[in-house]
């Protein structure tokens, strides 16, 4: 691919990530940053894409590094962006008794 | 896999077509991220396109070639795995912002080497073949993602207080970063131009950088933290957008650049909720001058007026609106869900009840917002600070749970203060005031309040935990 089809991608995405991001609620400025931060996991690809032309223990050894990391920054991101997000729903499928009860029920 | 299968799923076309997909659901995902009824949703999506992107690049030939490749790759993979999984699972959430630092720490630190393999490798085998274009993006991502990597490692030291959270200066502090930085770029030219190519340049760029990395972070002081954290969040996006290019891979050039535009939106936003510029936040620290002398001389504005928990019951109980107005302190405390009970108790007493959620209250815009959805209170008794500020002229008390700066009237009256001209809640002008407190300390921003030493504020000193349980089981009482 030549170099001004790629800078003409780079500009592209420029403007869908500032497109997507100028309607957030402040609500979900926490998730938000953690589910992009997840995206940039990305890298791991270059670790991936590295690895057989390595040489020596020395690259090896911070490839294996580098994917860790990055596998990190993946599954840890979206993992934790799930748990933040999952609190934001509601919770009706709770044992109906305990929580729904003590809203309605006066006194308990 | 018959051969003609295997021509297919390792042709370039293929793989090209699942990165286009991978990217496809990455902005799929990220839209679904701005609502909170299709958030859950958009994460996935954006999982997804995570995990399309990752077997695409392991179905490119000669990925997995060589005996040692295939193992190597999978030990990458668990060992990120097994860290990360347990990590995101057990962190709570209250510790949420210095998880994300982490993060996108080991993101940026991704980068850098992957950056510095690339150069390694080019070097190797032949400096004069190093194609121009994969030069500077791979200088510019070995930069940046080094940055990223120590100054996401500072912010997280900051927040999970093994560092201390007031701003940490040098003497000429701003000669050094620029001097570093002069390094660091210079370097990088001359590396370009083809002056010198020598191997350990790139090693010092990289060193250049984390120095850099960790004295831009080190004198930031922990008000200003999540902008910083969302800032290195761009960067991050912005270098693996640069490694992208350096190694033709479209997935990682948008996935990247989508992160580094949209990062930086939302530094934005978030500097400008707290009426600072980005440059300024950057540039120095946050009262770091100022702070010491109002630290510990905070007498001198007068005595303040301490209370019981249930005196507090009492006033709360009898009022018709009460504000809560949560902050850092009921993270701390882990508060939030003896928050909701007296919320509850106090809605029983007829009393109204409302949360104003300053938008970088804790420390993370949205912060707040986490925690209470945690405690499972409603959605609609939450309020953002431009609608409850005019509230507070009718309401009858203000309960503070350990926010201090996001209430600090000095924000308004006092043009000396640090952190004039930010916006905050209002909560002075409500009848009467009571703050939750652990001690008289100041605010992680090392900044006295004026809003403690007023006639209407009483305080209740203690865990906040503790004292909103107290007051929870005196208003039951009553």
């Amino acid at each position: 691919m030549s170099t001004i089809t790629e800078i003409a991608i780079l500009v592209l995405a420029a403007f869908v990530g500032f497109e997507v991001i100028s309607k957030v609620p402040n609500t979900l400025h926490t998730p938000l940053m953690s589910g992009t931060n997840a995206i940039h996991g990305i890298v791991v690809l270059g670790g991936l894409l590295l690895m057989h032309e390595a040489h020596g223990v020395l690259e090896h050894a911070l490839l294996v590094v580098a994917i860790a990391f990055g596998t990190i920054n993946i599954v840890g991101g979206f993992v934790v962006t799930d748990r933040m997000l999952g609190m934001f729903k509601k919770k009706p499928e709770l044992p109906s008794g305990e929580s729904a009860g003590e809203i309605e029920g006066g006194d308990t | 896999m018959s051969t003609l299968g295997t021509i297919f799923l390792q042709s370039s076309n293929f793989i090209n077509a699942c990165y286009i997909v991978a990217f496809s659901l990455f902005i799929y995902g990220m839209s679904g991220l701005t609502g909170p009824r299709t958030a859950v949703r958009g994460n996935m999506i954006a999982a997804v396109g995570m995990l399309i992107a990752i077997i695409a690049t392991l179905l490119t030939p000669h990925v997995l070639s060589g005996s040692s490749t295939p193992w190597l790759i999978a030990l990458g993979l668990v060992i990120g795995t097994a860290i990360g999984i347990p990590a995101a699972r057990n962190v709570r959430m209250t510790a949420m912002p210095q998880m994300v630092a982490l993060f996108n720490g080991v993101g940026g630190g991704a980068v850098a080497i992957i950056a510095w393999i690339e150069y390694r490798h080019h070097f190797a085998s032949g400096a004069s073949f190093w194609v121009q274009k994969s030069q500077i993006p791979t200088l510019f991502a070995a930069i940046v993602g080094s940055i990223s990597f120590w100054g996401s490692n500072i912010a997280f030291g900051k927040l999970q207080e093994i560092l201390p959270g007031r701003p940490i200066k040098l003497p000429g502090q701003t000669i050094i970063n620029a001097v570093l930085f002069t390094i660091c770029v210079g370097t990088a030219i001359v590396l370009a131009a083809g002056v010198h190519s020598e191997p350990l340049f790139i090693v010092g760029i990289l060193l250049a950088a984390a120095v850099l990395g960790n004295m831009v972070v080190l004198p930031i002081g922990g008000a200003d933290m999540p902008v910083v954290i969302s800032l290195l969040n761009a960067f991050t996006g912005l270098s693996a957008a640069a490694t992208g290019i350096a190694l033709n891979n479209t997935a990682m050039i948008v996935g990247g650049m989508i992160v580094g535009a949209s990062g930086t939106i939302l530094t934005n936003l978030m500097a400008k909720a707290m009426n600072r510029s980005v440059p300024a936040i950057v540039a120095g620290g946050f009262g770091g001058a100022i702070a010491a002398p109002a630290g510990p001389g905070g007498e001198d504005r007068g005595p303040v007026r301490s209370t019981s928990a249930q005196d507090v019951a009492i006033q709360l109980s009898y009022a018709r609106q009460v504000v809560i107005a949560p902050g850092y302190g009921m993270a701390v405390a882990q508060a939030q869900h003896a928050v909701r009970e007296l919320e509850r108790a106090l809605e029983k007493k007829g009393v109204e009840v409302k949360f104003a959620i300053h938008p970088v209250a804790g420390r993370m815009p949205g912060h707040m917002n986490v925690l209470l959805a945690e405690a499972d209170v409603p959605y609609d008794l939450l309020r953002e600070m431009d609608e409850i500020n005019p509230e507070f002229g009718r309401t009858d008390v203000t309960l503070v749970i350990g926010a201090n700066d996001v209430t600090n009237p000095a924000a308004k009256n006092e043009p000396g203060s640090p952190i004039y001209g930010m916006p905050i809640l209002e909560v002075d002008k409500s009848a009467s005031v009571i703050v939750l407190k652990r001690s008289m300390a100041s605010g992680f921003a090392g900044i006295d309040n004026p809003l403690f030493y007023e006639p209407k504020t009483a305080l209740l000193f203690g865990d906040a935990k503790q004292s909103v349980s107290e007051i929870t089981s005196e208003v039951q009482a009553l």
